[in-house]
């Protein structure tokens, strides 16, 4: 694609602008990710919003990359599959060299960063925040990358309002070694509080394992919540009017 | 009949006239003045006996933070505590003016004030002003009908909870409470929960910080905790002290008197030509 010099000079102008993306349209909310003992726990609800409606109650935001990794993504969904066209071609030339070697999650993450970065210095970004997670060779791995190419590793990642609700409790009871178990909770207990809070939650998630051994999605699930403190069985007794 | 203070509103509400010279300096280019802010945590919660307040302790000014240790959870009666975010100034002054307003009431009255009363004080205040007295509160306490926690919005609006956070902080606050609460708290383990929770806005929110204070009203009695945690001490002093280096030295000293006034006084009068 050649930029000619007048379209260039009007490369913010309403010309170029069917072009690229101004805005995400249908969107998938947070994901969670936790390392632990065995390898990674990813969660992320099955919701695809379009604006403020609920359209999409089974989008599978959680893929398997190669051997070694999975992917979680929230933002534009139509993004999220071009992006896994793109891995699935890396992995597919990756496996024709047939040499015993295999892409981890380090170099996928790092492939996943320059795409990212890469679109958006053309002002063109994949409107998505990613969560990558692998195990190779008993080294764990979880990373993220944001549209605009901010990326780090932690032992706790989350996207979107993830950030602000499960970051805190995630750095409150997270501790290294946790055992399946103790993390499928944790990532549960996260996830509760995304579906109160966050308007753009479902209560359709699932979890997805990786290990050394290989990797499991589980199958869609809902939480169980609780509505019936008292206060909220009879709001207005004092206060008439309000809610 | 003697007047109550508030019965009749008075004209008040927020004045528009200064609102078109205020956009066309805006739009000249002038930047208007921060806001000294509470960039905050403030929660409340019901437990078994009455309501627990907290608060962080930190007022921000832009990225500055201009008080270390400011008070954030406001008198309005011996049984009615009011925590505030927002514009420092807003919250203060519209929780001292409810707070006046309310002992006049119980002058008049012979009672104690009701937290509803307070409720419908404040409300109506905000919703006069249209939003622009920037001030979200968590407004608690303990009167005849029995513990009561309600939060109000700067545009006026309320909700009755039994656990409330609000301010910058709330959404991390708001994590601990709804994944720990539950009914009939004991007193030691709903202080231990809010203090929980506003040290989770202190960590994970940046216009958070400091110490954590706390109010446990109950029936007849209230503890005002200031500074119940300080989990931020300053952790390096330097042991040598500070000292300053000599002032300078004087070498000499050499006074020279200013020359004397001498009048010179022309030859004939000026005047006379």
């Amino acid at each position: 694609v050649t930029n000619s010099a007048p379209s260039m000079i009007n490369l913010i102008g309403s010309e170029s602008d069917s072009q690229r993306t101004l805005y995400p349209y249908v969107t998938g909310t947070s994901v969670v990710g936790i390392k632990y003992k065995d390898g990674i726990l990813l969660a992320a609800d099955m919701g695809g919003s379009y604006g403020s409606t609920l359209r999409y109650k089974t989008v599978e935001r959680l893929k398997t990359v190669g051997k070694h990794s999975i992917i979680g993504a929230s933002g534009e969904i139509s993004d999220f599959q071009e992006i896994m066209r793109n891995l699935d071609e890396l992995i597919l030339y990756d496996n024709m060299w047939d040499d015993g070697n295999s892409l981890g999650p380090k170099e996928v993450h790092n492939y996943l960063t320059r795409m990212m970065y890469n679109r958006r210095n053309k002002f063109n970004p994949l409107w998505n925040s990613l969560v990558l997670g692998g195990v190779k060779n008993g080294q764990k791995y979880l990373g993220t990358v944001s549209m605009i190419g901010v990326h780090y590793e932690d032992n706790h990642v989350a996207t979107g309002f993830g950030n602000h609700l499960a970051r805190p409790l995630l750095r409150d009871e997270w501790h290294a070694d946790m055992t399946f178990e103790e993390g499928v909770k944790l990532l549960e207990k996260c996830m509760r509080v995304l579906l109160y809070r966050d308007r753009s939650a479902v209560n359709k998630l699932q979890i997805a394992k990786i290990t050394e051994e290989g990797v499991t999605i589980s199958q869609p699930y809902a939480l169980k919540t609780f509505w019936n403190f008292s206060a909220f069985q009879n709001p207005t007794a004092g206060a008439e009017g309000s809610w | 009949m003697s007047e109550l203070a508030g019965t009749i509103p008075g004209k008040g509400g927020f004045s528009f006239d200064l609102c078109r010279r205020n956009d066309m300096l805006v739009s000249k280019g002038l930047k208007p003045p921060s806001f000294l802010k509470t960039g905050t945590t403030i929660v409340g919660l019901i437990f078994q006996d009455g309501v627990i307040l907290g608060a962080d302790t930190r007022a921000t000014e832009g990225p500055i933070v201009a008080d270390k240790n400011c008070e954030k959870i406001h008198y309005m009666a011996p049984n009615i505590y009011c925590c505030g975010a927002g514009t420092a100034a807003d919250t203060e002054a519209v929780t001292d003016m409810v707070s006046s307003q309310l002992k006049l009431h119980r002058y008049h009255t012979g009672r104690e004030s009701r937290v509803v009363t307070a409720l419908t004080l404040l409300k109506s205040h905000l919703f006069s002003y249209q939003g622009h007295v920037s001030a979200a509160l968590v407004l608690g306490g303990v009167d005849v009908t029995g513990p009561h926690l309600h939060t109000i919005y700067p545009h006026g609006s309320t909700d009755t909870l039994p656990f409330a956070t609000m301010g910058s902080g709330s959404l991390a606050a708001m994590a601990i409470f709804e994944s720990k609460y539950r009914e009939g708290l004991t007193r030691d383990e709903g202080v231990k929960l809010v203090a929980e929770a506003i040290c989770s806005g202190i960590f994970n929110d940046l216009g958070s910080g400091s110490n954590v204070d706390i109010c446990v009203i109950t029936k007849g009695k209230q503890e005002y905790l200031r500074n119940y945690l300080l989990p931020n001490p300053r952790t390096y002093v330097s042991e040598k002290g500070y000292t300053f280096s000599k002032k300078t030295e004087v070498l000499f000293t050499k006074i020279t008197p200013l020359r004397e006034l001498v009048e010179v006084i022309e030859a004939g009068d000026a005047m006379e030509e």
